[in-house]
């Protein structure tokens, strides 16, 4: 009974006759996606950025001076049983002090007239990705801090703390932004929808009187929404990935390639970007349907 | 008048009234129109003769009163079913209202489209009734290409491509030369005689003369016993 390829002929039909409001309406939801995608890229990449910082993560333990090497093992096993470590590494004070000459290299000879090694023992502990959050790596460095062999306990990176806030508070804002130009966009192409259905009220009131259904009318406006929505999503991204690849080269060889690799968005957000797309399309002709042919 | 005694009524009028505010259109409206007839409402312009055919095929409401089309009350029909309702007549209008950005073709064939209607089908039958009205040779020109005459004939195609029980007419000649004009009554009477009922709205009484049908004659919002012509 339905006639799907009348339904698809009829809204290319009309998208042909109205390619002026089309185009608008389908640049609109472009520059919607644009910019919506592009946070949405934006919040990926800091995110890996911030997952590789994080990965970094270490809580260093210094042992006080004279600790014995025989309670060494028992201590490790103690830490490494505490909840979120992943791995423990024990490095003796002679290592330390290599490391340090290491680091210093030239100057390292000032090292050389030390009578006693300065350095403590020192373990240095990882932690598991999954609990990275900033109360654990602090209720675990407290922990560590309690035992009675250990001295202090440094984890550095107390910025990153502060950045991921502000991140977070970013996110927020990227979200509530992309509410906004959801809504803007539903409201643009209920508007055009509508033009387009004045544009062409005598037709449809033509259509009404020879016994159209309203689904009959309505159906080709359904699809040429969601050709739009498609379009203007499709379209969006595409310019995205034009300007993604112009930046990612610069930012590409500016930053420390090894510790992350900038992405574009994944297939499954690239595919419900251009779903959600068609939805706003659907959704501006639905709303502007309802009304007009209440009437 | 003729004898409607043994005739079957297609649409029944009861007591309609339509007004417009303070204004009446139409006032007390009782009026049956039969099976295969050939009726004429006859009236000057403002007399509310489109008004009643726009309550017929459900334009617009009735104010008061009961409409009974092929035994179903009108005023009782759900939005859902207005379309299959329409779908029981064929509409022609003294400005033809065809869709001007569809050819002669999709205009016509819209009709059973609406219906879903098989497309091989819909060929067949657009071209049979196109034949018919004498329009078979311009079925992919536009409506603003062609003459008025012309454009009503289109219309008359899509009026009965559907095959509708009723054929309503507002003033289908008001725009047309006399010969243009001959041609659609013609053309009107052609599906008359393959059973539809014809119901012409026209102020035009020479129109009538030529014609022969029952005449019923609406002057304003009311109707009256029709005056010898």
């Amino acid at each position: 009974m339905i006639n799907m390829t009348l339904y698809f002929k009829r809204a290319i039909q009309d998208i042909r006759q109205n390619r002026f409001l089309n185009a608008v309406t389908i640049i609109t939801i472009a520059l919607a996606i644009l910019i919506v995608s592009a946070f949405a890229l934006f919040f990926i990449n800091t995110n890996d950025l911030m997952n590789a910082w994080k990965e970094g993560i270490r809580i260093m333990a210094y042992l006080k001076q004279g600790t014995p090497q025989a309670e060494i093992p028992e201590l490790k096993k103690k830490i490494q049983n505490m909840y979120g470590v992943s791995a423990i590494r024990f490095i003796p004070k002679e290592e330390g002090l290599k490391g340090l000459k290491n680091q210093l290299k030239r100057q390292s000879s000032l090292l050389d007239n030390l009578k006693e090694n300065p350095l403590p023992d020192t373990f240095e502990i990882r932690m598991i990705a999954s609990s990275q959050s900033w109360e654990r790596v602090e209720i675990l460095a407290r922990e560590i801090e309690k035992l009675s062999r250990v001295e202090a306990v440094e984890y550095g990176q107390r910025w990153l703390e502060r950045f991921t806030n502000i991140f977070n508070l970013f996110r927020l804002a990227g979200y509530a932004l992309g509410a906004l130009f959801f809504m803007a966009t539903i409201f643009f192409v209920a508007n055009t929808i509508r033009l387009v259905l004045y544009s062409r009220r005598e037709e449809v009131e033509i259509m009404r009187l020879v016994g159209a259904a309203d689904g009959f009318i309505k159906m080709p406006f359904y699809i040429e929404g969601l050709i739009q929505g498609a379009l203007g999503g499709i379209i969006g991204l595409a310019a995205l990935f034009v300007i993604f690849m112009l930046i990612s080269v610069n930012v590409q060889q500016d930053f420390s390639a090894d510790l992350f690799h900038i992405r574009f968005l994944p297939p499954s957000i690239f595919l419900a970007v251009i779903l959600s797309s068609m939805f706003v399309g659907w959704l501006g002709c639905y709303l502007s349907l309802k009304q007009y042919l209440k009437t | 008048m003729i004898d409607t005694q043994d005739k079957i009524a297609i649409i029944r009028m009861f007591h309609v009234y339509r007004n417009y505010g303070p204004k009446n259109a139409l006032i007390d409206i009782t009026l049956d129109i039969f099976k295969s007839e050939f009726l004429f409402i006859n009236g000057p312009s403002g007399a509310g003769k489109t008004t009643l055919l726009r309550l017929l095929y459900l334009a617009e409401p009735v104010s008061d009163g009961q409409i009974l089309v092929d035994g179903i009350n009108l005023s009782r029909i759900s939005h859902k079913n207005i379309p299959h309702m329409r779908r029981k007549f064929g509409i022609v209008f003294q400005d033809y209202k065809l869709i001007p950005t569809k050819t002669v073709y999709e205009n016509v064939a819209l009709v059973l489209e609406a219906a879903g209607q098989k497309r091989r089908l819909i060929l067949k039958k657009v071209k049979s009734v196109l034949r018919t009205v004498g329009m078979e040779q311009r079925l992919n020109a536009l409506p603003p290409s062609l003459s008025g005459g012309e454009q009503q004939r289109v219309a008359i195609a899509r009026a009965v491509i559907g095959d509708p029980k009723i054929i309503l007419a507002d003033e289908p000649t008001g725009s047309l030369d006399a010969d243009a004009a001959d041609l659609i009554v013609d053309l009107l009477k052609k599906f008359h005689t393959r059973g539809a009922t014809v119901v012409i709205a026209t102020h035009d009484r020479t129109l009538i003369q030529k014609t022969g049908g029952r005449v019923v004659h609406l002057n304003s919002g009311r109707l009256q016993v029709a005056p010898d012509i």
